[in-house]
């Protein structure tokens, strides 16, 4: 009897060892990036202002010169090479813009779920007064959170509901897809180009749409195939479809996932891809013709600052595209001809200065239906609502039928 | 039929994880040990065969390194289940986390490193053909090995003393242990193989697959393979046959999109019109094909009883 329940002991310690473990190997991904603490002083006064009032709600312990703590939530893990990659080098960015003035944290691969909002309560109790939450599916968990916590700041990434204590911002990541066109349209021999999108949301699709509109304005005769994954990430997927567009006859392909599987893939098969959101040339130098980026630096020094001094308000959209520093193309590869690069300098010199607009009509969509009529400008509504397909994508857009 | 020629090689390349792994968990199933932990083993195998990959730019070491991965977690999960009797499901729970939070840790300097340029493969003579030469001939060779894995297995399991008594100690350990077999360490070979395999499994999606190491990469393919091999019956040749089915359809669901403007070709033309709908319903295909068809084909009640291991997740307490 004394032998068995020893043993049993053992089974137990050795189960729970292993629960342990396993859950030390999660807890470990909540790395914490901390600058260190300023010495008494160097705060300055509008500092003081602002952490006064802000606290003012919380905990009364808390020293009003500290500094101001700010988070992110990223829907990937950081090493993606893409789209939360670009968001962290932007927060590295901020931490040294403003130094000790700041204290910033991150979580990854927080779910677009209810479980999202677990994270911003839990970022909030531990004094984080500024929160990012960087995906469109943070809409909805960050709204509730912000409705129960007015004294925290929230920033929204893409998406569109506010609130008196949260903002959107968004990047005009069509401009940086209008580009990487320009070029796919040159380069293209079979007049095909390919997109493996994510998932069919306006974004996506405007991106899948300017693209295009972007190698019909060197190529009148290109068109170009989708297939959705239905994910932001799952490399093996993204890979399948890209080569399922190879097989179709595309030869330049562009993505709007989040790895560099579609780029690689190309590789592998001899045809071209573009990085997204990140430069990618490093993963695949000679399919790489170009990457078109999201520089998130210039927004988020912006809103802390604000934060800072007190002048952060909330609702409201930023949308910033080139002319902020928030889109470029960089990398371009030497494949790419001169009078082809010396094209995209044009369109990104007028992006710049606002002389040229991509979506001017008359634009149509792809079953013939007038979109935008000739000689206007699309405002940022008609933009945020883009549902369909132009002329030269191929197929409609899931659910784009009904309004 | 260029197209359904690329088809069945884009099918062939993304149903051989699915197969390695689930020749793996079957290895294990029909010893009596249910492994959930496969996910999270394909995972660490994933990142070990990269990390090989990157430092050493030697494929066949990169897959020695994802199989020692796999086995060496499997070895430490067999000892707690089958020496200590610990839950089965839970500790393979727990080695599943442990092993998606291993990776990614282990991973975090290998998310920006790339692999030289892949070199092709194939067969010389065969490869020309046509139709038959694209289709089937110009595959990477774990393809084939995946192949010869499962006719290997089959034989080993059906045909070889050795298969026998694995079989009979999923079967009935304490019978098995009458006889003088040592039930315990052929249960933790089984283990240690079936990690082996997965692990091989997790380093073709990075190595060949993918050609990347992203956190949590397999995106699922290791729960795939454990429900394949219950669907299969644990029949090594129906794992093979589920793995490819799912992984064709896949691919097929992804090619349906890229041509949807329904060309006039007689099989693509008209497989197109049938199915133009949603490309969310499209991909829940693979998995709802996949169910059914094995379903089908196993429907028959007794024959399932007849091919479950009567032991199956069952600690054994030998005298």
């Amino acid at each position: 009897m004394t032998r068995l329940s020893k043993r049993s002991f053992v089974q137990l310690a050795g189960g729970c060892s292993f629960a342990v473990l396993a859950l030390l190997a999660g807890c470990s991904k909540e790395e914490k990036t901390t600058t260190t603490t300023a010495p008494a002083g160097t705060t300055t006064t509008t500092t003081t202002t602002t952490a006064t009032t802000s606290m003012a709600a919380s905990a009364p312990a808390a020293p009003a010169t500290g500094p101001l703590k700010v988070a992110f939530a990223y829907v990937g893990p950081v090493g993606d090479g893409g789209w939360t990659f670009a968001h962290d080098n932007a927060r590295k960015a901020l931490e040294k813009e403003l130094g000790a003035r700041i204290q910033t944290t991150f979580v990854e691969k927080v779910p677009e779920a209810a479980d999202a909002e677990r994270v911003f309560r839990d970022m909030a109790s531990q004094g984080n007064k500024l929160i990012f939450g960087t995906t469109f599916g943070y809409m909805e968990p960050m709204l509730k959170v912000a409705a129960d916590l007015p004294d925290v700041k929230f920033e929204h990434a893409t998406g569109y509901k506010q609130a008196p204590n949260m903002r959107t911002y968004d990047s005009r990541t069509y401009e940086g897809a209008y580009m990487v066109g320009i070029i796919a349209g040159a380069m293209t021999k079979t007049n095909t180009l390919g997109v493996v999108g994510s998932v069919p949301i306006p974004e996506v699709v405007r991106n899948i749409n300017s693209f295009t509109m972007g190698a019909q304005s060197v190529n009148p005769n290109v068109k170009t195939k989708v297939i959705w994954i239905n994910e932001w990430i799952n490399p093996p997927k993204e890979g399948d479809a890209a080569q399922a567009l190879i097989n179709g006859g595309a030869d330049v392909l562009m993505q709007n996932t989040d790895s560099s599987a579609v780029l690689q893939t190309a590789g592998k098969a001899g045809k071209y891809a573009f990085g997204w959101d990140s430069d990618m040339t490093a993963y695949a130098p000679n399919a790489h013709l170009a990457s078109a980026v999201i520089n998130w630096a210039p927004y988020y020094i912006k809103a802390t600052r604000e934060a800072l001094d007190g002048s952060w308000k909330g609702g409201g959209h930023t949308w910033w595209g080139v002319k902020e520093g928030a889109i470029d193309i960089v990398s371009i590869s030497e494949k790419v001809p001169a009078d082809v690069k010396a094209k995209v300098d044009v369109v990104k010199a007028g992006l710049k200065d606002g002389s040229f607009v991509i979506w001017k009509g008359p634009i149509a969509s792809n079953d013939g239906k007038e979109m935008l009529a000739a000689g206007t400008n699309a405002d940022d509504k008609f933009m945020s609502g883009i549902n369909f397909f132009v002329k030269g994508v191929e197929g409609k857009v899931p659910g784009g039928d009904k309004k | 039929m260029d197209q359904l020629a690329l088809l069945v090689a884009a099918t062939l390349n993304s149903g051989t994880v699915l197969a390695l792994a689930g020749l793996g968990l079957l290895i294990n199933e029909r010893a009596g040990i249910v492994n959930l932990g496969a996910e999270g083993m394909m995972l660490v195998a994933a990142v070990a065969g990269f990390a090989t990959a990157v430092h050493t730019g030697n494929e066949a070491l990169a897959f020695g390194a994802g199989a020692a991965a796999g086995a060496v977690l499997a070895a430490a999960f067999g000892v707690l289940v089958i020496w200590l009797n610990t839950n089965q499901y839970a500790t393979g729970l727990a080695l599943s986390l442990f092993g998606a939070g291993l990776s990614a840790f282990v991973g975090i300097r290998y998310t920006q490193e790339k692999l030289g340029e892949q070199r092709s493969f194939s067969i010389p003579g065969l490869a020309d053909l046509p139709f038959v030469g694209p289709a089937l001939f110009r595959q990477h060779p774990m393809v084939y090995l995946a192949i010869a894995a499962t006719i290997a297995i089959a034989w080993f399991l059906y045909r070889s003393r050795a298969g026998l008594v694995l079989r009979a100690v999923g079967e009935s350990p304490e019978s098995a242990h009458a006889l003088g077999y040592p039930v315990r360490r052929i249960r933790l070979a089984a283990v240690v193989f079936g990690g082996a395999l997965c692990g091989v499994a997790g380093a073709y999606v990075s190595v060949v697959h993918t050609h990347l190491w992203v956190e949590g990469m397999i995106a699922g393919k290791g729960w795939i393979a454990l429900a394949l091999t219950t669907f299969a019956t644990w029949r090594p040749a129906r794992v093979l046959l589920g793995a490819y089915l799912f992984g064709g359809v896949t691919m097929l669901q992804l090619q349906l999109q890229a041509r949807q403007g329904c060309s006039d070709d007689f099989f693509w033309g008209a497989l197109c019109r049938a199915m133009q709908l949603s490309s969310e319903f499209l991909t829940m295909l693979p998995y709802l094909a996949t169910i059914l068809v094995l379903v089908l084909i196993s429907r028959n009640a007794s024959f399932i009883r007849i091919n479950m291991p009567a032991s199956i997740g069952k600690p054994f307490f030998p005298g």
